[in-house]
């Protein structure tokens, strides 16, 4: 896996020979460029934030800037309403089971397509890697009759399993690549020593196979998490509706008090934010090798 | 007893190479037996077989109730494409793949070739780049809807400060999928961008230095050096572009779902809205078989077309 976020920074085209400094003039250039696409990430969000704190009559007037008399309540409120927890917590369990399934299933079939020879293998594989093609929307109609007939609309199974049938494609074809690079001799020298491919699977490949199980885990949590064509689907009932959904609710609810709308908009991205400010590098390095290796 | 010992030896010989054999063939049937069938039975019955079913679904009139009985052969078919929101949405989806080519990507290459040379703060800078990517697109659209209001947004708040009409950029069917565009390169640039930091930090440096000796200024070692060296980033950074942009709904439902008069729809929006709200899975497995077919066949032949040598 390459590190993106933290290997050192190279001569792009721009700059001169390695080592020199760049004149400052093209400094002045980039860091100009850089702040104003920088402002136009960050505006939307900082107002986002910034406007949940506002009346709506404030809303109105002033939109950018900070608010005259800070509303806590706007705030308080969400966070003390049960509705706001019980989204977060069917997101994460929702999240979890996913990740546990796609990474449990996908290591165990890539682990037989990367060390075992059996007829139609490579056949399998390909079968497997169909479904990179296609996004989930283009069968849900069918899917929907399918979890309806295995009862199991409105559970958690009923969102986590399609997750992870559409994950297994991008979770064997990474798991596989990165277990074929593992050094040979190793399963040689097991197999000597009388080592079984489960025991070689669970002493041995598993351990050496954090970084891809980062990966895959890193890349099924956050489709997970931000998924909402699924469970908009497969939910009835608010009390199991993950955030995505929890939001449009929300929104239609209070489509009058926007001040709302925006801090509970802030509440339900803000666990990202502090995730992806925590594991930066991993997440970054996770969502784009994932991409390109897939 | 020496031919003992050699028989032994011998026996020994034949007997380890057979045992280690017998292991190997005992032990890879369980593995196989265990291993394989969770990822295949969950593979075969909620991805390959609801895509099989749609094609056999979109031969019926069905609401999803019963068995299908009622065959129309390819009316469904018939009708999507003689409906003007699907054009639309074909059109928009064509649009947003252009967008994703022809801005999005040199936005993303210039941002990379900045941000990846030796300034401070670069990492800062692809932090926050990267940070639209994360969030949701439900969160993203959601974000953007309030951005465009007329009345309590950044845009009225901006026409507000210059004493003019405040806009409504979404609710103007002229301009809402512009608009649309906007959020769609805000929200993607920066997964581009860090494909070609990538892309740029593969390139041997030597390379640019042998440029440097022989006097090429900076926009030609970009020209004939870098950009050729980060074609296959280019092909892939393309490839994406294309494919995401044909699965996009998330973000469209919080901003327009697909509206004013049809006009920001895209194909899965189309599916949604005229399939699955209305439960007419007939109609809406036709559309979900027309996606396919758009999906694979682009894969496919982009794959085979420009990333063949990658």
């Amino acid at each position: 896996m390459t590190d993106i976020a933290t290997s050192a920074p190279i001569d792009a085209a721009s700059a001169p020979t390695s080592g020199q400094r760049l004149r400052t003039g093209t400094q002045i250039y980039i860091y100009v460029s850089l702040i104003l696409v920088a402002g136009i990430v960050i505006v939307p969000l900082l107002s986002t934030a910034l406007g949940g704190f506002k009346t709506l009559g404030e809303l109105r007037g002033n939109p950018f800037g900070l608010p005259s008399d800070w509303q806590w309540s706007n705030y308080t409120d969400i966070i003390l309403s049960k509705r706001y927890w019980l989204q977060m917590s069917n997101s994460l369990i929702i999240a979890m089971l996913t990740v546990f399934l796609t990474l449990a299933f996908g290591a165990m079939a890539a682990f037989c397509f990367a060390h075992i020879r059996f007829f139609g293998s490579s056949y399998l594989l390909n079968y497997f890697l169909i479904g990179l093609m296609f996004p989930a929307a283009t069968a849900i109609l069918p899917l929907y009759i399918r979890i309806r007939d295995l009862g199991l609309i409105d559970t958690y199974w009923g969102v986590v399993l399609p997750q992870v049938a559409f994950g297994m494609g991008m979770s064997i074809m990474l798991f596989r690549n990165y277990f074929r690079n593992l050094p040979q001799e190793l399963f040689d020298a097991a197999f000597v020593d009388g080592c079984g491919y489960m025991r070689f699977f669970w002493h041995i490949t598993l351990p050496l196979s954090r970084p891809i199980i980062a990966t895959v885990g890193i890349i099924s949590f956050v489709s997970s998490w931000n998924n909402y064509i699924v469970p908009l689907i497969m939910l009835n009932s608010e009390s199991r509706y993950p955030w995505p959904l929890g939001i449009m609710i929300y929104r239609g609810e209070f489509s009058t008090e926007w001040q709302l709308v925006l801090a509970f908009i802030t509440l339900t991205i803000l666990p990202t934010i502090i995730a992806f400010f925590l594991a930066q590098k991993h997440i970054i390095a996770g969502l784009t090798a994932g991409a390109v290796k897939s | 007893m020496l031919m003992s010992v050699n028989g032994a030896a011998s026996g020994g010989a034949q007997a380890l190479p057979r045992r280690r054999k017998r292991s190997l063939s005992h032990s890879k049937w369980p593995v196989l037996i265990l291993f394989l069938p969770p990822a295949l039975l969950l593979f075969t019955v909620l991805v390959i077989l609801p895509m099989g079913e749609a094609g056999w679904y979109s031969f019926y009139n069905w609401n999803g109730y019963g068995t299908p009985t009622q065959w129309i052969g390819l009316k469904n078919y018939q009708l999507i494409f003689r409906n003007g929101a699907f054009t639309q949405a074909l059109i928009n989806n064509g649009l947003i793949v252009l967008v994703s080519v022809l801005v999005q990507i040199p936005l993303a290459l210039w941002l990379a070739s900045m941000v990846a040379s030796r300034i401070k703060g670069a990492l800062f800078f692809r932090l926050i780049f990267f940070l639209p990517y994360v969030l949701a697109d439900v969160a993203a659209g959601m974000i953007w809807r309030f951005v465009y209001d007329g009345d309590f947004g950044l845009v009225g708040g901006i026409a507000h400060f210059f004493g003019a009409d405040p806009p409504f950029w979404l609710a103007d069917r002229d301009v809402a999928m512009y608009a649309i565009l906007g959020v769609v390169v805000w929200k993607y640039f920066g997964f581009h961008m860090m494909l070609f930091i990538a892309g740029l930090q593969a390139i041997d440096k030597s390379v640019l230095e042998a440029a440097d000796i022989d006097g090429a200024t900076g926009f030609q070692k970009f020209r004939l050096v870098t950009l050729p060296l980060l074609g296959s980033t280019v092909r892939l950074s393309v490839f994406f572009g294309v494919v995401g942009s044909l699965q996009l709904f998330d973000m469209i439902m919080p901003l327009t779902g697909g509206g004013p008069s049809n006009s920001t729809q895209t194909m899965v929006t189309f599916l949604y809205n005229f399939g699955v709200t209305r439960m007419q899975i007939g109609f809406g497995s036709a559309v979900g078989v027309v996606l396919f077919v758009f999906c694979v066949t682009l894969a496919f032949s982009y794959k085979r077309v420009f990333m063949r040598h990658d």
